[in-house]
Formats: C-alpha cells, structure tokens, sequence
C-alpha cells in the first residue's frame, strides 16, 4: 500500500501528461513532425518491437554501448579522481585537462570518434559515451575524497595513520555519496552520447539510427518510439544507482531521511 | 624533571598564531610537568590557550619555542608511537560505521589481528557501558552514547595518556556529571594518565589530583592547585566542604590571572557593574 | 608527513607548470606520428614511421603545426579574415549564449531542488520525467523548440538551459538534503520557519555540492550552446563552425581540430571562472582545498 503511495504522483502526472498531450495534438492539429500523438507513437512501437525498424534489438545494441562508454568513463574517471587526490600537485595539470575533453561538443567528437575506432564499430559510440561520463564522474569523486571534515583528519591524524589509510578508512566512504552523484548524472549522458553518436553513423541495428531511419522516411512516429525507448532505459539505470545508494550509503542523511522526533 | 615517571614534559614552551597581519601570542612560558597516574585538569577563561597547550601535547600543532616531551620523548615521535589516546568537543565518530567499528578503527589502523580487534573493542565497549549497542550507528545515538564511543575508541589501543578537549561541553548537567563518574572510573580501571581540558570549575575538581589554572590570553599558568580529594569520588564528594574551598580556591586563582582589575576581589564583569556600567 | 594543507602555488607557477605539462602532451603526440604515422615529407626530405599505428595519421591525428598554421590561414581561400578571427569571435558569441543558459538552468535546477526538498509530494511526481527529460537527446527535441521559439538566440539558450539544469538538481537534492537531522531539528526546536532552515541551514550545507554541479554546468553549458546552434538555424557561434568543419573533416580535417581547441579554451576558461569564484566564496572553509 505504501509503495502505491509513493509512485502515485507520477503516475497521475504521466497520465495527465500523455491525455492533455493526445487531447492537444487532436484540438490544434499539430503536425506530426513537430510531435506525433502518443496512441501514433505507441502503435508504432508495437509494430516495430521486433519487426520493420527492430526497436528491440537496436535497444540492446544502444544499451551495450552506452553501458561499456559507462563503465570505461566511469574506470578513467575514478583513477583520475584517486590520483589527484593522493597528489593533489598534479591537480594543475589533469583538471584543466578534464575540463578541455569535458568541454568538446559531441558533434565535434563523433566525427572523430568514427574516424579512430570505424564508424560501424560500437567502440567508437562508447568511446563518446565515455568521454561524457567521464568528467562528472571524475568531478563529483574528486571533492568526495578531498573535502573531508578536518576533525576527522586531525583524529588520523593523531593515530599517526599514513596517507594510503586515511584515503581507505576516510576519504574513500566519505567521497562514496558524491561519487553516486556523479553517476546518476553519467548514466543519462552514457546513454545520450550513444544515440547521438548512432546519429554520425554506426550500426543499423541501434536507436539512433531508428531515429534517423525514422526521421529521412518521416515516420515521427518511429523517432519517438525510439526516443521513448531510450528514455525508459535511462530511468533504469537511474532506479539502479538509486538502489545502490541504499545499499552503499544507507548512512547518509539524504538517504537514511529526516527523523521527525 | 625528566624521568620515566613524568608522562608530560612541556619546558618554556610558546605559542604564536600568525593571522592575516597580526601575531596572537596563545601561550607564553609554559612549564609543566604531568607524572604518571596523575588526573590533570587545564582551566581557564575561554581564549586562554588550554586547547592549544592539549593540542601541543598531543603533536597537532608545534611550539613556537620550547620542548614538549611525551612519555620521555619528543611530541612527534610519542604521536607515531600511539602513546596517547584523543578525545575531542566533537565525538567526530565515522557515519557509516557501526559503533563497534568506530571503537576498532585505531587497532585497525595499527594492524591488530581480527581477534584481538575483537575482544578489545567488546572490552571497551564494556568499559564504557555500550556493549548493547554495539551494532547502531553513530546517528542513532545520543550526545553522551557517542562522547562514550569516542572515549572507548581513545582507550581502545591503551595508550598511557589520555588527551580530553572539553568532551562533556555540548552535556547537560545530569549527564555530565554521571560522565564525570565514568571517566574517573576508567581511570581507576585501567591506570591511565589523564590531561583533561575544561572550563567548569566543579567539574576540574571533581575529576582531577591536580588543577592547573591559566590566565587569559597570552595564556600563562596562574596556579596549580592539588586536589586532595579521598578517592573514590562520588555524590558524597561533591557535598564536602573540602570539595567547595578547593572550587573557591580555583576561582580565585582564575580572578587572579584576569589581570590587575581583579586586586580588588572582582572580577572584571563585577567590577565594571559596581561602577555603574552596564544594569 | 607534512603537518598543514600544503600551501597552494601561485598562480603564476601552476600556469607554468600546465603550460610545461601542456607542450609534454604536445611533444607526445608529435611523438605518436614520428612512430606510427603518415609519412613526413618536409623540406624534401621523407620520414617513414617504422610503425603502422591507425590512429597517428594526418587524417586522424593532423600534426600539431598544421593545426597552428590552419588558424592563421584565411577561413576559407578567398575570405579575408582568418581562421583563428574567426573562430575566436564565434567563441565569444557562443559564449553568451552558454552563460545565458548557465545562469538560467542553475536557477531552475535550484529551484526546482528546493521544492522536491520541501513538497515531497512534487518531488515524487515529478522526478522521475525531470531524469527521463534528460534521456532524451537534445537533437530530437532542438526542432520542437525552434518550432515553438522561431530560429534565434532564445532557442540556443532553452538548450543550453536544457543541458544545464539536471547536475544542478541532482546536486542540491544531494545537497539540501545532506545537513545532519539534529542540525534541523535544533531549528525547529527554535520555532524556525521552514524558509530559515532553508537559508542558514540547508543551502550553506549544499554550497560544496552546489560547486561541484556548476563547473560540469560550465561546460555542459557551452556544449548546449553548440549544439543548439546547429539544429537552431542560428547561422553563427562555434555550432556553426563545428558542423561546417565536421563535414569537410576528410579534406581539411586541421579546421576541425582547431574548431575543438577554440571549444576546449572556451570551456577551461568558463570553468576557470567558477573555480575562482568557488574560491573566494568559499574560502576559509578547511574543506575548500578540494576538487
């Protein structure tokens, strides 16, 4: 009962969401290439799952893209993270570094994303989903280990405790509910960096190529679907990382909740 | 005197803040000797440098000038030979440890085997009458549940000298008091020597052999006052009257060392009301 | 061990020190072609790399002179300003835009944090379409927007707004939520309004999370801005530019590399200027000596 309760909201807002928008693309007659109705967008999804443009298995490939640029951002950024922690001289040379790759536009990387790693290989896409996920990952662990409470330094401190165990026993937990930042924030991108790179080119088989399939036959319809399948996973994902801090980090005030005396 | 009986050693030791443009002088010309066994109170108005002087002893900040010597040795060198325990205003206790996991943290650190982590932690968690809650966490407890965590995790590794910064501050007066009576039991138990940093009166001489009182800043020591209190102490203590001269004893002691406006027998704040000041 | 924060470098010798570290990337590179490259024909004389490594040729990987030179050329043969004019003052257009944006969806991300925080009845009604917004990449939707908006400048900034507005939410969520229970209920022992706690409790608690989310803003931000520019039908700002380039890349691939250094400048230096603010704002605090 409780849980109906807490999903309830959404819920009434989703189908709030998708009445007034049908009931708005019927009254003033929109063009469906601005924005297809969602019965339009739903039949399509059906009639394509496994068929004609093959959602379903574009999906997977989206998936297994966007999860191997995550898992690669996401290993480069916390190595980074690590060392510029334990060598805090270094920060003046890797920030603005992190900063420059951080801010290149997808649509200048994928070209040449392509052109390194081949345009069909599904390495290229995670690569660009990599180079997303890696800044906001880096960022968000970097403060987490070196923003520490100075009393609790000062009690290592006093048991003589030596760098590499004050950065497992301290640094590390306390950097654990800003690195689950980090990744809530990198799981949309992982998955935004593999679509928009399908755009450039890649597989058949993936979701942005649907789009873009979808959208040279003007079948909007069809870009939606995709776009709503996209959109599906990345709430996913973001649930999983929502289930991990749970997990991990049961201990901290914006998870355990606020105790009403 | 510099012999194994002497656990602290300070010998004309100084103190200079640098801020932004000036030089605040926290302590000037502090000798003190602290022997084994002793229960050592520093008392003071506030800004008088008693947490600095701890802080010395315990090696997180370095004289300006002067020794400080620990347990026969230089502050540092005690420091990384874990010859002190530290309890601070703030438990500063780990969130996402358990309390038995706070208590461990120190014998982790210096790579005690699982066993002994073990049977230690159960020990001091007994010592300080947590055992049953050993498995909740920090923020699941009361002030004094964590101040006790901390001062289990501080005895954790029997260090001889036990370093305390005002722990009972943030304390009601019950509380406080019934904390009071732990850590002089603790300290019957387990022998340790303690330099206990504080500004209550009734509290320093509840709880010390010997009260040294420091004046305001540049912080200087005023007295020293020894405490001959029968032990054990207890509620019968706190009734003596011995236990009242030796409070009005510190507090004039405390007067003396505010400057020359206290000759009169006032303090500054009485003084300044008599002449009409302020109410 | 050393007993105090080591005390930070100044300024002039960490630009030094980025500087030496910035040429040893460049040497390395060089480095990369001399080894596995194209052949190097200078001068008459011929280099053939010993290696074959796919990366390193002059398509992948343009030598790093021939990218210099590129930006004192004219921008394309005929044009009488160069490349590096060009560039530059479309940086700086496409930097309004990005700041427009920055500023915008940082307000939004915080406000909408602070009502999630306060109406959890919002926050679970809504949140999940805020995450689900970002999912959606913002090519798909760039049309809708110019449809609704017309093809200016107002459409770019909605993007960049777009792209800004999701690190700052997630992080004041994080942030607004992070002060210990007993710090709010000491408030409300006060008899403190909701509105108080917030101010002197629950935003300086979320100041360091708030941080860390505007320098990725700062450079999500200026990616906003370009790439709404392409689909913006704004025909201006380093979009522009990008997109010109990329389509030519086979022919000239040093113009799109140099397209990507402006970028790459661009965003250091927006988040260089948050790095300093963060500093000064919140200097004093021990913990500032982060990330």
């Amino acid at each position: 009962m409780r849980r109906l309760r807490q999903y309830l909201p959404a819920l009434v807002i989703l189908i709030s969401m998708l009445v007034g928008w049908e009931l708005a693309v019927r009254v003033l007659n929109v063009k469906a290439f601005i924005l297809p109705a969602p019965t339009s967008i739903w039949a399509a999804l059906i009639a394509n799952w496994n068929d004609g443009y093959f959602i379903f298995p574009s999906a997977r490939v989206t998936l297994i893209e966007a999860l191997g640029g995550l898992a690669i951002g996401t290993g480069l950024g916390v190595v980074t993270a690590v060392v510029v922690s334990r060598f805090p001289r270094s920060r003046d040379t890797v920030l603005p570094l992190a900063v420059a790759v951080n801010a290149v536009p997808i649509i200048a990387f994928a070209p040449l994303a392509n052109s390194w790693f081949g345009t069909l290989s599904p390495f290229s896409k995670m690569a660009i989903a990599a180079a997303l996920v890696f800044f906001p990952i880096m960022i968000n662990l970097l403060r987490g280990l070196t923003q520490v409470d100075s009393s609790a330094l000062e009690l290592m401190r006093s048991y003589a405790a030596g760098p590499t165990a004050v950065t497992a026993k301290l640094r590390v937990p306390n950097a654990l509910p800003y690195f689950l930042t980090g990744l809530k924030i990198a799981t949309t991108l992982s998955l935004i960096g593999a679509v928009v790179g399908e755009y450039f080119g890649g597989l058949t088989e993936t979701l942005g190529r649907v789009v873009v399939a979808g959208a040279s036959a003007l079948r909007f319809d069809i870009t939606w679907s995709a776009i709503l399948v996209v959109s599906v996973m990345g709430i996913v994902l973001y649930l999983l990382v929502m289930l991990l801090e749970r997990a991990l980090i049961p201990w901290h005030p914006s998870v355990r909740g606020e105790r009403r005396a | 005197m510099t012999g194994p009986e002497s656990v602290v050693h300070l010998s004309h030791v100084n103190k200079t803040f640098e801020t932004a443009g000036a030089a605040t002088v926290a302590l000037s010309d502090i000798s003190l000797d602290i022997r084994r066994g002793e229960f050592v109170s520093l008392i003071g108005p506030s800004g008088c440098g008693k947490s600095t002087l701890l802080r010395l002893i315990g090696d997180l900040t370095e004289p300006s000038a002067g020794a400080v010597q620990v347990n026969g040795k230089p502050a540092t060198q005690a420091r990384l030979d874990r010859d002190y325990g530290m309890v601070f205003q703030a438990p500063v206790l780990f969130d996402w440890r358990t309390v038995a996991e706070n208590v461990r943290l120190p014998l982790e650190l210096f790579g005690q085997d699982k066993d002994t982590q073990a049977s230690r932690t159960a020990e001091m968690l007994e010592l300080v009458d947590l055992t049953d809650f050993a498995r909740y966490r920090p923020y699941e407890l009361s002030g004094g549940m964590q101040q006790r965590v901390a001062i289990a995790r501080a005895l954790a590794f029997s260090p001889l000298l036990l370093l305390m910064d005002e722990p009972f501050g943030a304390l009601d007066e019950m509380t406080r008091e019934r904390m009071n009576s732990e850590v002089l039991n603790i300290w019957q138990q387990t022998g340790i020597t303690v330099v206990f940093v504080t500004h209550s009166i009734p509290e320093a001489v509840f709880l010390s052999t010997r009260v040294v009182v420091m004046s305001a800043r540049p912080g200087r020591i005023t007295k020293l006052v020894e405490v001959d209190l029968p032990q054990p102490r207890g509620l019968a203590t706190r009734e003596s009257s011995r236990y009242f001269n030796l409070i009005t004893e510190v507090r004039e002691a405390l007067r003396a060392g505010e400057g020359p406006a206290s000759d009169a027998g006032l303090s500054s704040v009485e003084r300044t009301a008599a002449e009409g000041g302020i109410g | 061990m050393p007993r105090s924060p080591e005390p930070a470098r100044s300024r002039g010798s960490r630009v030094l020190f980025f500087g030496l570290f910035f040429v040893g990337i460049l040497v390395f590179w060089e480095l990369l072609k001399f080894f596995g490259g194209d052949p190097w024909r200078y001068f008459g004389w011929t280099w053939r790399p010993p290696l074959d490594l796919w990366f390193a040729s002059d398509i992948n990987l343009p030598h790093v002179w021939a990218i210099v030179a590129r930006i004192f050329q004219p921008l394309t043969s005929g044009a009488n300003e160069s490349l590096g004019s060009y560039l530059f003052w479309q940086s700086l257009y496409t930097w309004r835009e990005a700041f427009i944006g920055f500023v915008v969806g940082g307000v939004l991300g915080i406000a909408i944090a602070t009502a999630f925080v306060h109406f959890s009845l919002a926050e679970r009604a809504f949140l999940p379409y805020v995450v689900a917004s970002q999912t959606i990449p913002i090519v798909a939707l760039a049309p809708m927007i110019v449809f609704f908006v017309g093809h200016n400048i107002t459409a770019v900034v909605i993007i960049a707004t777009y792209l800004s507005f999701f690190p700052v939410t997630i992080a004041m969520l994080r942030g607004l939520r992070s002060p210990d229970p007993r710090a709010l209920e000491l408030m409300r022992s006060y008899a403190a309004t909701r509105r108080a706690i917030l101010f002197k409790v629950r935003f300086p608690a979320s100041v360091p999370y708030l941080f860390t989310a505007l320098k990725i803003t700062a450079t999500a931000s200026v990616v906003g801005a370009i790439v709404g520019e392409g689909p913006g039908g704004i025909q201006a700002g380093l979009g522009r530019a990008v997109l010109f380039f990329s389509q030519s890349y086979s022919i000239a691939p040093e113009k799109l590399w140099a397209a990507i250094l402006f970028t790459a400048v661009l965003g250091v230096a927006f988040y260089g200027i948050i790095r300093g603010l963060e500093a000064r704002i919140l200097r004093g605090r021990p913990e500032a000596a982060g990330a």
